[in-house]
């Protein structure tokens, strides 16, 4: 990506934000969302474990959103 | 060797934080998840391996904007991977593993800072993180950002048993690897039934890469098993990116719907898909049921190999069973039991999980030969190719307040 595209990038996430995105979901209609079981993730010591069986068996790591610490893992 | 920040990864993370901090605006107010005490045990058999974790956490608020989170983590091993078993002896081992967090919320952004200390006999680990995420566009859009850094030492086991007669056990220490962890995150509400996310990471390590109790085989006409080991040669840098997108959607009589699908890549030649499929079926306040599916697919690391052709046959040389061909698919149930659905006293809910997960392994280019070779009829590099299923189990009590 050159600097100028670069740069009309960033200026086009400004536009974007001078112009006050109405927000097409009111308040009120999220109360779906807010329920309990449409949480990413209801359990952080769980599925930081699974997480970790696969990272120690696999060969892929990363973009679980977890940041847990390393082992020797034999 | 220095860290190449001009890389195509490098320089899209670089943008997506100033355009980051270029649309963050103060405006409502974030709210800090509920206070929660977690006790929780799970175990793990599989491939030779038996491994038990014991966990306790507790998060606690201290004003609105201000939270503390603090977990002590044990693992214990017993066993070892076939790849160990093959050229070393079956091994108990205790890793200790305690972090402490803390969340800071002003206006819509919220701020995380965590340290985790990692130690077992031969391995230690040291990991600062740091976070920031947004609300923005009417709290429908939320983006993240966070850094990692790990600090390893890698030492190896030196035999010692501490046997009548035998010297007692001591750890070789072999050199230091560092670890850097770039992430990105966008979370989006579409509709009022529907929210979706994305997450990039990149992560970059240097130093001793390698597991110093795995080896490499070649082929060897002069020994009686037609092959012999040696030691794996590693790069002493490793650079990976992942890029996982997901979705989730409320059903009509209160259920939910999950997707997810992960590429990976690096500059070790791995590439990996995941996809993942969740469901989530409440009943009542009492009870939440949940089942999902994963499916793991790579190819081999460009230095990995099963049996080389000769010793010394090229400059790097892997036989990590993570590093091979191989497809992994899991089937997951899990239930959870709210045993104070109302609250009693100071607690909000108290709840009790357990979680049930197989996973069965599969590989294309790794020969199990634990149990065979010319002894029973199986000529070196023909071997029949591994895999295993692993079963894991979780429980553990969440109590709120």
């Amino acid at each position: 990506m050159t600097k100028s595209m670069r740069l009309g990038a960033v200026a086009m996430m400004l536009l974007l934000d001078a112009c006050s995105i109405q927000p097409w979901v009111k308040p009120y209609e999220r109360d779906r969302l807010a329920d309990p079981i449409m949480t990413w993730d209801r359990d952080a010591i769980s599925s930081g474990y699974v997480d970790h069986i696969y990272e120690s068996r696999e060969g892929s790591r990363g973009g679980t959103g977890a940041a847990g610490g390393g082992c020797g893992c034999n | 060797m220095r860290l190449n920040r001009l890389s195509k990864p490098f320089r899209i993370a670089r943008l997506i934080v100033v355009a980051t901090f270029l649309l963050a605006r103060p405006g409502g107010g974030a709210v800090l998840p509920d206070d929660r005490a977690d006790i929780f045990y799970s175990d793990y058999k599989g491939g030779g391996m038996d491994i038990t974790g014991e966990s306790v956490l507790v998060r606690k608020k201290f004003s609105e904007n201000f939270a503390v989170e603090a977990n002590y983590f044990i693992d214990k091993v017993s066993g070892a991977s076939i790849d160990v078993l093959s050229g070393a002896s079956p091994i108990k081992d205790e890793r200790k593993q305690k972090s402490l967090s803390l969340d800071y919320i002003h206006d819509k952004t919220q701020y995380t800072l965590s340290y985790t200390d990692s130690a077992e006999r031969d391995y230690t680990s040291n990991t600062f993180h740091f976070g920031l995420s947004q609300d923005m566009f009417g709290d429908l859009t939320t983006i993240s950002l966070g850094f990692t850094d790990s600090r390893d030492r890698v030492g190896e086991n030196d035999g010692g048993d501490g046997l009548p007669g035998h010297r007692p056990p001591d750890v070789v220490w072999l050199g230091h690897a560092e670890s850097r962890s770039y992430q990105a995150g966008l979370s989006q509400i579409i509709t009022k039934n529907l929210i979706t996310g994305v997450t990039l990471e990149v992560i970059t390590d240097q130093g001793y890469l390698a597991n110093p109790y795995r080896e490499v085989r070649y082929y060897d006409p002069t020994t009686a098993l037609g092959y012999s080991l040696a030691s794996q040669v590693y790069p002493n840098t490793h650079t990976s990116t992942a890029v996982e997108s997901r979705a989730k959607y409320y059903l009509p009589y209160r259920a939910a719907a999950s997707f997810s699908y992960r590429y990976y890549e690096d500059t070790w030649g791995v590439h990996g898909n995941t996809f993942e499929l969740g469901y989530t079926q409440p009943i009542s306040n009492v009870w939440i049921l949940e089942g999902r599916v994963r499916h793991y697919n790579q190819n081999h690391a460009t230095f990995y190999s099963d049996i080389f052709s000769q010793a010394n046959a090229q400059n790097f040389e892997a036989r990590d069973q993570d590093l091979a061909a191989q497809v992994d698919n899991t089937f997951g149930l899990k239930a959870t039991y709210a045993f104070l659905p109302e609250g009693w006293k100071i607690f909000k809910r108290g709840t009790v999980t357990l979680d049930y997960s197989h996973i069965q392994f599969k590989y294309d280019d790794f020969r199990n030969i634990k149990s065979y070779s010319v002894a029973n009829g199986y000529a070196a590099g023909t071997e029949p190719l591994y895999g295993f299923g692993a079963t894991v189990y979780q429980v553990y009590i969440s109590m709120f307040f």
